[in-house]
């Protein structure tokens, strides 16, 4: 009764292939929106911004990146941290070496040399399969934190090994550095998590995205019904990484601000994005943001809840929100295999019948 | 002749080393092979294991931390101390039990899933039982003593001092992990060939079907061999404990057995060996030879992109099965 998909008749076309074909979604879509850019910007806190709206965001995006190689074209990567290291030391580089262009320019060609470095690693997933890619790509993973650890170029020589935003301002205002107001950084994230969440959905449902799910469900039959294996599994290599190194980029310049490679990019990273994926659904773009809002809620309300409710030590909450995500990890996979975006669709589905189910 | 033998005693310490990551590997081969899970909780096994072997030496409160939280109370010792042999029964006890509540809780519930599906499982359950260490033993890094010996070897620097001149540096702990993990390969060996549930184990890596329909029980094979691994976990525990301290940065070993793995194959037990020996001493001579030059501590990825390397010449790893595709 609620959702309806019956009587939304469509007479053209570009009606038909339209982001979103039903009208419900659309008008759920734009709501969506409204609230975020029309409400949200005014009532953000900093408390919100820095631990729940910008981390969301960020890693939303990042999760996006993610589940377009392992969920859409079916190649697992561990990976995911060293990528967004790639992102945000290219933001950094560039930056800081033409400080005058801008850096939401900055932010997007950092996206594009993830890319190439992706697409660098993803080239030996047309030779390796399964869990050997899944091992192979924490190559990519401790090299690059190796890398910018160690090479001091990186770094611009400075003698911390840490690498600092300096302040950079878009439209006038201060969206980077340490004196930032809330809205700008929520806005900046939002913006870019709009943008590339349009272009995740409307890549993965166009010819590449069939063509990455012809990839992930068996490659070599797709290889023989036309699908060029070496363009699909690089694309996905190469969006999946231009999308965490946009990820990469915003979670140090907006969110952090300066960044220990080891520390904020190091092997812990690709899993809890890969936790979001898996938690959020494979192969859904909903799920994405589903999956990054639960994993970056849950945290804050544990830590809520135990050490601000029951008074317990940080360190022992952090030891209970280790056992509780693990528990939860094996709990989803067991229950629901295709996560937080399946409970939605049948949701739906219910809302769909109510009240008068067969 | 200098270098020489200076290289020569970083091979010898390479292989040494190696030896300790063959220990990791040899129990994920065990898993994978009879059920078919890559399991990435064995490094976090083998660090639940040191931790429960220490708690146990020492007569800590399991819990004490959570209880002292919750209740206010003050506990920490139970006041007594355990010999290290009743100790590492008892911890084989506890891995045993931990085998049985792997496959009643999670397994089972996941027969049939796609790998990718149980390897990620295994992933949930690292950070579980991460967290339930922690919370059991505390998170302090705790030093491991079963009474086997450390430091330098000087039979080994006399003989090698005598035979070129030049006395070689060998840990004496080393020497003993490569002695038991021997002992180790060799027992697991003869299980596998000679016993009746060893046979099972083979018949069940083979063929699960066929070995369901002749009457072996797939639930008793699990549950063994997660028992098996686990005692693995904990002889590799007890040498990296005693190695480097009872401490977070042991779970991590997991991840250098991967590479191993990848380069010896996922489904052979000497490949774990020969894997381990191989990167072993590839890392070392590499740190040795290029690592100054380029900034040192190589050792973190040198593994993987040998591993990577290799597999692009070859997927399946140096013994591994041929991987045949059919559509």
């Amino acid at each position: 009764m609620f959702y309806r998909e019956a009587g939304d008749f469509k007479t053209t076309y570009s009606d038909d292939s339209q982001t979103f074909p039903l009208q419900l979604d659309r008008m759920g879509y734009y709501a969506v929106l409204a609230v975020a850019f029309l409400v949200v910007p005014f009532v953000i806190d900093d408390y919100w911004a820095t631990s729940v709206m910008v981390p969301f965001l960020i890693y939303a995006i990042a999760t996006l990146g993610l589940n377009i190689l392992t969920g859409y074209a079916g190649q697992v990567s561990l990976g995911t941290g060293g990528f967004m290291a790639v992102g945000a030391y290219a933001t950094y580089k560039l930056t800081t070496s033409f400080p005058d262009i801008s850096i939401l320019i900055h932010i997007v060609l950092a996206g594009f040399i993830t890319a190439l470095v992706g697409m660098l690693f993803g080239l030996p997933s047309l030779r390796i399969k399964g869990f050997y890619l899944a091992v192979a790509t924490l190559a990519a993973q401790f090299f690059l934190v190796w890398l910018f650890n160690k090479v001091p170029w990186f770094y611009n020589y400075s003698a911390s090994g840490q690498i600092t935003m300096p302040e950079r301002t878009v439209l006038g205002q201060l969206v980077t550095g340490p004196s930032v107001s809330a809205p700008a950084k929520y806005l900046v994230c939002l913006v870019f998590a709009v943008a590339l969440a349009w272009l995740a959905r409307n890549l993965t449902r166009g010819m590449l995205g069939r063509q990455w799910m012809a990839i992930r469900d068996m490659d070599i039959a797709a290889e023989i019904i036309g699908v060029n294996p070496l363009k699909a599994k690089l694309t996905a290599f190469g969006v999946s990484s231009f999308l965490i190194g946009i990820a990469g980029a915003l979670f140090f310049a907006v969110y952090l601000g300066a960044a220990e490679v080891g520390e904020a990019f190091g092997i812990n990273k690709s899993f809890l994005v890969l936790f979001m994926v898996i938690i959020g659904g494979l192969g859904s773009i909903f799920g994405s943001f589903a999956g990054a809002a639960f994993l970056v809620l849950l945290p804050v309300f544990l830590k809520n809840v135990l050490v601000g409710g029951m008074g317990w030590p940080t360190d022992l909450a952090a030891h209970v929100e280790l056992m509780i995500v693990g528990a939860l990890i094996v709990f989803f996979l067991i229950v629901e295999p295709h996560g937080l975006a399946q409970l939605w669709r049948l949701t739906k589905e219910k809302l769909r019948l109510w009240p008068f189910p067969h | 002749m200098e270098q020489l033998l200076y290289t020569a005693e970083v091979v010898v310490n390479g292989l040494m080393a190696g030896v300790m990551y063959s220990l990791v590997a040899l129990g994920f081969v065990l898993i994978f092979k009879a059920s078919g899970v890559f399991n990435y909780a064995q490094g976090v096994l083998a660090l639940f294991a040191a931790l429960t072997l220490v708690g146990i030496q020492q007569g800590q409160v399991p819990f004490a931390h959570l209880i002292n939280a919750i209740t206010g109370s003050h506990l920490e010792h139970f006041g007594w101390t355990v010999p290290s042999l009743l100790a590492i029964l008892l911890t084989a006890g506890v891995m045993i039990l931990l085998a049985l509540a792997i496959e009643k809780l999670v397994l089972q519930h996941l027969v049939g899933q796609a790998p990718i599906i149980l390897f990620m499982a295994t992933i949930g359950l690292a950070y579980f039982l991460e967290g339930l260490g922690d919370i059991m033993w505390g998170a302090n890094v705790k030093s491991l003593d079963v009474g086997i010996p450390q430091g330098i070897s000087e039979t080994a620097e006399a003989w090698t001092a005598q035979l070129t001149g030049y006395g070689f540096f060998i840990d004496r702990l080393d020497i003993w992990a490569t002695v038991i993990a021997a002992l180790l390969v060799a027992a697991l060996v003869a299980f596998s060939q000679y016993t009746k549930q060893g046979r099972a184990m083979r018949a069940v890596a083979d063929d699960p079907q066929a070995a369901l329909s002749v009457g072996i029980s797939l639930r008793f094979i699990w549950i063994m061999v997660w028992s098996i691994a686990g005692f693995v976990a904990l002889v590799a525990g007890i040498m990296w404990g005693t190695k480097s301290g009872v401490q977070f940065s042991l779970s991590l070993i997991a991840l250098k057995a991967l590479p191993v793995l990848m380069l010896g194959g996922f489904t052979s037990i000497p490949g774990a060996i020969v894997g381990g020996l191989i990167i072993g001493v590839g890392e070392k001579l590499f740190e040795y030879s290029i690592g100054p030059m380029v900034g040192g501590a190589t050792e973190n990825w040198f593994a993987y992109v040998l591993a990577l390397l290799f597999l692009v010449f070859r997927p399946q790893g140096l013994f591994g099965e041929k991987i045949i595709e059919r559509v």
